[in-house]
Parts: C-alpha cells; structure tokens; sequence
C-alpha cells in the first residue's frame, strides 16, 4: 500500500443497537497527516465510528481501511498503530498516573527499556511531571484529561482518534492542547480525526470538516467550502462609534440594510469602533466603501468574511431538520 | 513482536493487567477489610475461641460440645473413632470441632478472596469507567481475561494456603495441653490446602465472572457471587449431621467436582467476554 493511501477510508459503514441506526451508510475519507474534524449533536454517532474504525466493535455493514489495515480482521495490529482519547479518561483514580501510564506502555508493547522514559516525556510534555507519582483521585478534571491525552501518545501512534480531547482543560491548557494537535500533523505528519463538540477548536485546527446526524454524514468539507456551502456572505465595516447611526442609515438608503450593528468596546472591537454587518457578498464591497465615502463616514475597515463554522453547524442542522 | 501479535498469550500484558489490579484492590479499603477480617475470624479467633471456651468451661462444656458433634463421631470409620475414643472429652471435642468440621470453612477463605477480587476486576473496571480505554489498546480479550483471573485466582490460592498454615499451627499449639499433640488429618488437610482450595477459588471465581457479565456494579456482582459459599456451607452441615465424612476420598471427589465446576464457569465466562460484548456494556 503507498503512502499515498489514505489513513481512513471507509465506505457504507454500518452499525445498528438494536433497532436503532447509529451509523448509517457512513462514507469517510482521511487523508494522512492531515487533522478531520467529527461535528454532531449528543448521540450523532461519533464515538461509534471512532470505536468501528478501531475495530473495537464491528460493523454490520460496510467496509472501512485505516493506516492499511482491516480494523476488524487486523485490530490488535491496527490498534498499536493508533491512539485514542475516550470521551471519559477511562483512568484508574485509584492509582497514581505514572501506575496508569505503566500499564499502557505494557499493553502497546513501549520497549521495557524504554519505557520509563516514555512516561517522563508524555508526563512532561502534558504538564504533570510534578505529579506523575500522585493517585489520579487527587487530579483535578483538566489534569485527569492531560493524563488521558499523555496516555494516548505514549506510544508514538501514527493516527490519533481525539473525542472531545479539550473536555475539561482551562483556557490556557486547551490552546497548548490545540497547539499539539497542530504540531501532530503539520509537524509530524501524523493523522488526526477529532471528535469535538467545540467549533471554534474545529475551525482552528481542521483541514476537512463532517457533520454528522443520525449517524449519516449531513455535510463534508474543507471549512471554506462548508462556509461556501451553507454560510451566508457577508461583509464587516468598523466605523468611528460616533458615526454608527449615520453610516447604518446611509446603507439603508443604498438598499443595503445592516444585520447588526455591534456598539463601541463590544470585544473584540477597537476602543472608540462600532462594527456593522451585512448580508452581501465581496462583489457589493466597492459599493458600501463609495456609498459610505459619500455619506462622510470614515471607513476603519471593510473586509468579506466567511461564514463560521459555528454558523455552518447551524445551517447544517437546520436544513436536515426541515428536510 | 508481543506474544500478542504471534498469537500466543503476550505475557508482558497479562502480567502488566494482573499486577494493576491487585494494586487497586490493595488500594480498596472495602475490598482489603474483608480480605483480612474473614481469614482472621475463620482461621485465629473463632478457633481460639472455642479452645479457650472448651479449656476454661471445664468437662461440662466438653462434653456439651462433643455431644452436639456425636453424629459425626459416629459416621467415622472405626480406626479414627478409636483414636479419638483414646483422648479425654475436651480433647476429643477439640479434635472433631477443630479438626473435622471446620476443615470445608477453610475453603471460604480461599473462595472469598477469588471472589473480591475478581468483582473488583470485572464488574469494578465498567462502574470505574476504565473499560474502554484497554477495549481501544492492542491487547487480546483472551489476554485481558487471563490478567484478570491471575490477579484474583493467585492471592487467593496464596491467601487461602496461608491462612490454613496459620489455622494449622494455631490450632495444635493452643489444643495441644487437651490433645496431647498433633490432631489434624494430614488425609483430609493436605488435599483440602492443595487440591480441594484452589480448585474452589477457581470455581468461585468463574461464578464471579459470570455474574460480573450480567451486572454493573462491585457491589452487585459480589452479593450475587456470595452464592457459592452455599455449598461449603452444605459441607459443614453435612458433616454436622452426620450425613457425610470428609475423607481423603471425599476432598478428592470435591476437588474434581470443583475444577469441572471451574473449567465450566470459566469457559462459558470466556465465550461472552469478548471485546465486542464488553464495548456494548460501556
């Protein structure tokens, strides 16, 4: 198989509880060392497709690869090769993280001699050196999920599945998790599929972008071509706050009615700046910058911005409930 | 390459399982108290205290307590009943008590520690939410299961030949001003420590891991494991009554009905535990 090869490709995976569909003719395709993001409601599927891709359960329908192997026929060898966050840390608080990290280093075959250092790097590089020899029943929540994390890459896995891998970290701790995450594709060339219910880490962080629902894919993409797809265009103006009302009704009169109007130090603005939106595309651009010129308004920035995919994630949900 | 990957048993994994959850347990205050309170009652205090009940309450007392053990001293063979017919009432009593009768209670000990441990082991990792990330690493169900079963099956076969040793030499040292020596049945002892025990420890703990399949809790699949000390029970009583002996040709049968017994749990355990199964409990 060439490198080329795609780290997931999975087609028509199936997976039913009973009468319940929770995955359903899923179609998947991730590229190596790239990072894919898994969005869905509560129930939408994605833990189940982590636990078919790893071949934890089996599908009763459909075929899937990863790193070039069949997760159901290959696992335990498919498994070496991969590294997974669960959802819950799945840590023994009973013992200390170091304790907890033996274990894994044990069952993915860390070499003894190396193992030790193994766990002082992954212990070091989360952050929990000070406290690998401490029971995890005294970590707090944000140490108990770097510990998870710290597990999930003691082995040096080529692909990582990462659900909800930020659950629990304070601000600080979740952007040095996302700049890991970064790291581990654009750095090391590794494969990241993140399941993650926190769409501003998603837009940060993804190359490709799957909504799910009801277990189906409901929409697939790169971030720009999801916010093409669904989002609205839309142009942002700051303006002097002064000059807010007078610039809204100027572009009013122009038939180009503001969608909101943010006030003067309403984060992120600039002291002393209101910003105004609207629902048009780059093309009408020239035509607010000239309208607002000739109603003497000082343009302190004007620029298209692409739908969020927060916005995305919206639409996306609205168009399948409508349909 | 693991032992895993050529497809044998990867023994750096099970050993790794096991010693994890033997540090759990001895880090489980409600699994520890019982592992030392049960042995400690079974085999030190309750029999000191009847020495001490049968020394103290003089001939009266004996012969109160031989009396209520007259059905056993009469379902023994001749040669035996002859040997105890030759100690005074308070010797005799001690030797029937503490020599025959309690010999099926040193099996709880054994079946009690399996039985803990095992609850903990596989009941335990779903309540504590641990199961799922071992389904996600590269280790075998089978190698899973082995981990766990040493982990209950051999501090319980050590515990078990521990506390019979200690019941051993307690026993003849305090008796011995009544007995004049010596009075457990090397016949029926021996193969009750190293043949009858382990295979109850093992029986114990299929039954365990049987249970543990069906529920979700520590607490559940202990309670509902208890059941096996029945028959252990049914032994005592048999032999209270007079309605069994147990003979070195008894604890043999006993012990092969208990390794069958085993082999059966076990296998039957191990046919639902599987990753598939186990990842449809989490």
């Amino acid at each position: 198989m060439s490198e080329e090869a795609p780290a997931i490709h999975a087609r028509g995976l199936v997976r039913r509880f009973g009468d319940e569909v929770a995955v359903d003719r899923l179609a998947l395709r991730v590229a190596r060392g790239t990072i894919t993001a898994l969005l869905g409601h509560n129930g939408a599927g994605k833990t189940t497709v982590v636990r078919l891709l790893n071949g934890v359960l089996a599908a009763d329908a459909g075929e899937a690869t990863v790193l070039g192997l069949d997760p159901w026929r290959d696992g335990d060898a498919l498994r070496r090769r991969t590294g997974v966050s669960t959802e819950r840390p799945s840590l023994d608080p009973r013992l200390s993280g170091r304790a907890n990290l033996r274990l894994y280093a044990a069952l993915y075959g860390v070499p003894v001699v190396r193992e030790e250092a193994a766990i002082d790097g992954v212990l070091a590089r989360f952050g929990l050196a000070a406290r690998g020899d401490d029971r995890v029943a005294t970590f707090s929540r944000g140490m108990t999920q770097r510990l998870a994390l710290a597990r999930c890459a003691l082995h040096d896995p080529d692909l990582y599945f990462l659900d909800e891998p930020s659950a629990g970290l304070d601000p600080l701790a979740a952007r040095d998790l996302r700049a890991w995450i970064a790291d581990l594709a654009r750095v090391h060339g590794k494969t990241v599929l993140l399941c993650t219910h926190d769409l501003g880490e998603a837009q940060r962080l993804a190359d490709r972008v799957v909504v799910l629902r009801d277990g189906a894919v409901a929409a697939e993409g790169t971030p720009s071509e999801l916010a093409a797809r669904f989002g609205a265009d839309r142009l942002e103006i700051d303006v002097p706050a002064a000059q807010a009302q007078g610039a809204a009704r100027a572009l009013a009169e122009a038939d180009l009615p503001c969608t909101s109007v943010l006030e003067a130090d309403a984060s992120p603005l600039p002291v002393g700046a209101a910003r105004l939106r609207l629902n048009v595309g780059a093309d009408a651009a020239p035509r607010v910058a000239r309208t607002l010129v000739a109603a003497e308004v000082d343009l302190l920035r004007l620029e298209p911005v692409l739908a969020s995919l927060e916005e995305v994630y919206a639409a996306v949900y609205a168009r399948e409930r409508a349909a | 390459m693991s032992g895993s990957a050529r497809g044998g048993v990867d023994l750096r994994a099970v050993r790794a399982l096991a010693r994890r959850d033997v540090q759990v347990v001895l880090r489980t205050r409600a699994v520890v108290l019982p592992l030392i309170l049960v042995p400690a009652l079974i085999q030190v205090i309750i029999p000191l205290a009847l020495i001490a009940l049968v020394r103290f309450a003089g001939d009266g007392g004996a012969l109160d307590l031989a009396g209520d053990l007259e059905p056993l001293l009469a379902a023994l063979p001749d040669g035996v009943r002859a040997d105890l017919d030759r100690l005074d009432p308070s010797g005799r009593a001690l030797a029937l008590a503490l020599g025959r009768l309690f010999a099926p209670l040193m099996l709880i000990v054994p079946l009690m520690v399996a039985s803990v441990i095992a609850a903990d082991a596989f009941a335990g990792e779903k309540e504590r939410g641990t199961l799922e990330a071992l389904l996600h690493a590269p280790v075998r169900a089978r190698d899973l299961f082995l981990g766990k079963l040493l982990a209950a099956w051999v501090p319980a076969v050590a515990v078990g030949l521990a506390g019979t040793a200690a019941y051993a030499v307690v026993v003849t040292v305090a008796a011995w001003p009544l007995t004049g020596g010596p009075f457990l049945p090397a016949s029926v002892w021996l193969p009750l420590a190293l043949f009858v025990g382990p295979a109850v420890a093992l029986a114990g703990l299929g039954a365990t891991v049987v249970v543990s399949a069906r529920v979700r809790t520590f607490q559940e699949a202990y309670q509902l494991g208890g059941i096996v000390v029945l028959p252990v029970v049914g032994l005592v009583v048999a032999q209270a009554t007079g309605a069994a002996v147990l003979d070195a040709r008894a604890m043999l049968w006993i012990g092969a009905a208990a390794w069958t017994a085993a082999a059966a749990l076990l296998a039957f355990g191990l046919r639902t535990f599987h990753r598939e199964r186990l990842a449809l409990d989490l």
